[in-house]
């Protein structure tokens, strides 16, 4: 056993299990809770003790008692010496421990003597300290917010860091915010305008997409290599040097404060990607799929119709989904374009709402969950396509 | 026969395409190459009104007698700054009814009243006033008489089409004492933003790469922020880092981290002292690089994932037989297999972040310090009102985009070229 892996072994366990606590800690502070100290001493030493008896104890009798009892023991112990916390906070400490303890719980005198343990150990831990982390780093600002959107100006104001959840005032009264965002504010009309600007991208886009990226992958014409490198570099040309002349052609052809302009200028700017997914896709289509085709007497648009279409529903659904996600967070073109709120899309209403008089927080945030919800409803249910549309599109961003 | 199948194809493939290379040229190229002419001109955003004579119709009824009327146009030309020329007036009127006098500018026709107005310069206004009668005495109806319009037209220039160039606004870009610092601010944002997402897109693929509970939905939560929608995301970061009731620098000055609150996204300086040095961080512009990183190292991570997932087991376990730790594994055999992938990915997002616009105007506006080119764009352009010189930056943005696609495109072609 070298002591340099029982010095990594102690140290970065305790880290680790101060790190998580860390988290929770701050999750408890934001239920209004006043807790002003870590208590990082006390507990990491704490920490490093009972990582050395879980070293000890090792494998000589059963696992499962043994996590329970060391994940006991720290739970009693933060209880002691932090005062006033209420009972649901020593149980999630609980459930911390014991998930930390369940992941230690193999390693004893043996597995330290190996080569090379203390870099694996660290690996490990730094495997589950980088999920911990990522998660909370990702998630916490959706969960404010959430949070937000259910509080009252007042009480924000009042305990900035209470952003418990009062579920005792009923249902109306907690998405209150909501009914105003949606009763005041319009947003019930600008959800309609994004959904329709959106889903009219995605079906305009397709029908343009489909038969060019046909031709691309499958027919025979002067011109074609340098239409399919201009397509990626047509891509790769960001809105902002687009933003100018479409400004000035549009506003002289009465084309702002449309939706119509909106559509247009959405088609155009997603064709590119939408023709460089599909004709890839195309390609892997056998040809000699086609040639029967052929042979059975159909014509151009009926080979399309009838055997590439059906065949490429996936690449299709990966390129609508991902058109439409494009389209529904889509910021720049509509606020250059939209300046009068009945045609305006949700992105540039909640612009509108934190550039006007000033809004309370919590409608803001409403209105940010408002968009922001549909569209992550859409990608978890069809994550297995729009992660396909997101790697083949990911050139943009 | 074979020739005019070819010819068949050829003429399909034309047909096919056509829709979608006459949008893409009408919404996009052509827009890049109207750029080049916008910033050879002097054009400011109140120019882009097309000037318009317009004409308000009163209709006043005459002391007492209700079979005459006395009709007013209320005659302007709509831009301040324009002139129009060759102004022809049309107004329709209801049977039976006549104008008493008329000024020579003016016929009356079947029912026509038709006016040759001539030319307005800017700014001007006039009232025209004509008395009409029913010819058969009888009550002149307001109503009616209201419900027809006015119908103007006239001569004015486009100020977009003129030949008139100037060099003024590029002499501006160059010029301009903010230009250097423009352009450092625009690189430091773009190379550490890549830099920081390429960094945390490996730190998460490796962490994915392993089999642990609940895989699937870490890798969809990490791409939460990638999907949702920027608007909402940099909200929630505003109210989040605000300095007064932020979550962030109450939390911190909760546990005493910090004694009072830092304004991280309007603070443009914060001097940093390490190890006796003092240094100075710009603060606002580094808030908005974490933003960044935050925002896009999921597609990083998506991009490395996928090549480390191709990548043999076998290897590794080579590895394990030869002894080697997790840090040799990592440099000897992961590094190198995502190498190709991490020169695409950098060359992608450093031209992405280059342009990118939504964020910072989002979270700062670009105030303190944060100010990037495209944010100058619409500065310039919208804020401002100088259209010309926003399109002379866009200028300078695509000549940075074209010097970068080559770099790209050669990348592309070498790597292709290994395969």
């Amino acid at each position: 056993m070298k002591i340099k892996n029982i010095f990594t072994y102690c140290f970065i366990s305790s880290l680790f299990l101060f790190s998580l606590i860390c988290i929770w800690k701050i999750l408890v502070t934001l239920q209004g809770i006043e807790l002003t100290n870590f208590n990082f001493n006390k507990l990491f030493a704490f920490g490093i003790v009972l990582c050395v008896i879980n070293l000890l104890i090792g494998k000589k009798f059963n696992l499962n008692i043994k996590i329970i009892l060391l994940a006991l023991l720290f739970s009693i112990f933060d209880y002691f010496i932090s005062v006033n916390l209420p009972i649901w906070h020593s149980f999630g400490i609980f459930l911390i421990s014991l998930f930390f303890f369940n992941s230690i719980k193999d390693y004893d005198k043996n597995f330290l003597s190996k080569n090379h343990s203390s870099q694996k150990l660290f690996f490990n831990f730094l495997t589950l300290f980088g999920i911990t982390l990522f998660s909370f780093v990702i998630l916490f600002p959706f969960y404010m917010m959430l949070v937000t959107s259910f509080k009252t100006q007042a009480l924000l104001l009042l305990n900035p860091l209470d952003f418990s959840i009062n579920f005792a005032q009923g249902l109306p009264e907690l998405f209150k915010s909501y009914f105003i965002v949606f009763k005041d504010y319009n947003f019930g009309r600008y959800m309609l305008t994004s959904t329709i600007v959106s889903l009219g991208t995605v079906v305009i886009t397709l029908i343009f997409a489909i038969p060019a990226a046909y031709a691309v992958a499958r027919l025979n014409f002067f011109g074609k290599n340098f239409l399919s490198t201009s397509i990626l570099i047509i891509y790769l040309f960001p809105a902002i040097v687009l933003v100018i002349p479409l400004y000035t052609i549009f506003s002289q052809l009465g084309l702002r404060n449309s939706i119509e302009g909106l559509l247009i200028v959405y088609t155009a700017t997603t064709l590119p990607v939408a023709i460089y997914m599909l004709q890839g896709y195309f390609k892997s289509i056998p040809k000699e799929l086609e040639e029967a085709g052929i042979i059975d007497g159909q014509n151009w648009l009926g080979i399309i119709f009838k055997i590439i279409l059906p065949l490429s529903l996936p690449a299709i659904s990966s390129v609508a989904l991902y058109v439409f996600m494009i389209a529904w967070n889509e910021f720049l073109f509509s606020l250059m374009f939209l300046d009068r709120p009945n045609t305006f899309t949700l992105s540039r209403a909640i612009q509108f709402l934190n550039v006007g008089a000033e809004t309370p927080r919590q409608y803001l945030m409403a209105g940010s969950v408002v968009v922001t919800l549909p569209i992550l409803i859409i990608f978890v249910y069809f994550e297995k396509y729009l992660v396909s549309g997101l790697t083949a599109g990911s050139v943009k961003g | 026969m074979s020739s005019k199948l070819a010819k068949i194809e050829k003429r399909t493939a034309y047909l096919l395409i056509l829709p979608s290379v006459l949008l893409v040229f009408s919404i996009i190229l052509f827009p890049i190459f109207s750029n080049i002419w916008i910033s050879f001109k002097n054009v400011e955003l109140k120019d882009l009104r097309i000037p318009e004579p317009r004409a308000k119709k009163l209709v006043k009824s005459i002391n007492d007698n209700p079979n005459q009327i006395k009709v007013i146009y209320k005659l302007r030309n709509s831009s301040l700054t324009q002139e129009i020329t060759n102004v022809k007036f049309k107004d329709k009127y209801p049977d039976d009814i006549e104008p008493i006098s008329l000024n020579n500018k003016c016929q009356f026709k079947s029912n026509l009243l038709k006016c040759e107005l001539g030319n307005w310069p800017k700014k001007y206004r006039e009232n025209l006033e004509i008395v009409f009668q029913n010819i058969n005495n009888q009550e002149i109806s307001k109503k009616e008489l209201k419900s027809y319009k006015p119908k103007l037209s006239g001569k004015s220039q486009n100020i977009l089409l003129t030949y008139e160039f100037t060099l003024n606004n590029f002499k501006k870009v160059i010029k301009d004492k903010a230009f250097i610092d423009l352009l450092s601010t625009t690189f430091y944002y773009t190379f550490f933003g890549t830099i920081g997402a390429i960094v945390f897109g490996i730190l998460a693929a490796q962490m994915v790469n392993q089999k642990f509970f609940g895989r699937t939905f870490m890798r969809s939560v990490l791409l939460f922020p990638y999907v949702a929608p920027v608007v909402a995301l940099a909200y929630t970061w505003e109210l989040l880092l605000d300095p007064t009731s932020g979550t962030l620098n109450n939390l911190l000055i909760n546990y005493q981290i910090i004694d009072g609150p830092i304004n991280l996204l309007g603070q443009k300086y914060v001097t940093l002292n390490i190890l006796g040095f003092d240094f100075k961080l710009r603060l606002a512009l580094t808030t908005v690089i974490i933003f960044e990183i935050w925002r896009y190292f999921p597609l990083a991570f998506l991009f490395i994932l996928a090549r480390l997932q191709a990548v043999p087991k076998e290897l590794y376990e080579a590895a394990d037989v030869d002894g080697a730790n997790p840090i040799q594994k990592f440099l000897n055999i992961t590094l190198p297999q995502i190498l190709a992938v991490i020169s695409i990915l950098f060359m992608i997002r450093f031209i992405w972040n280059f342009n990118k616009f939504e964020d910072i105007f989002l979270l700062t506006g670009g105030a303190s310090g944060t100010r990037t080119l495209p944010i100058n764009v619409y500065q310039q352009g919208f804020s401002i009102g100088d259209i010309g010189m926003g399109s002379a930056v866009s200028i300078v943005i695509v000549v940075f985009l074209l010097i970068f696609m080559f770099i790209y495109f050669k990348l592309l072609g070498k790597r292709a070229d290994e395969n």
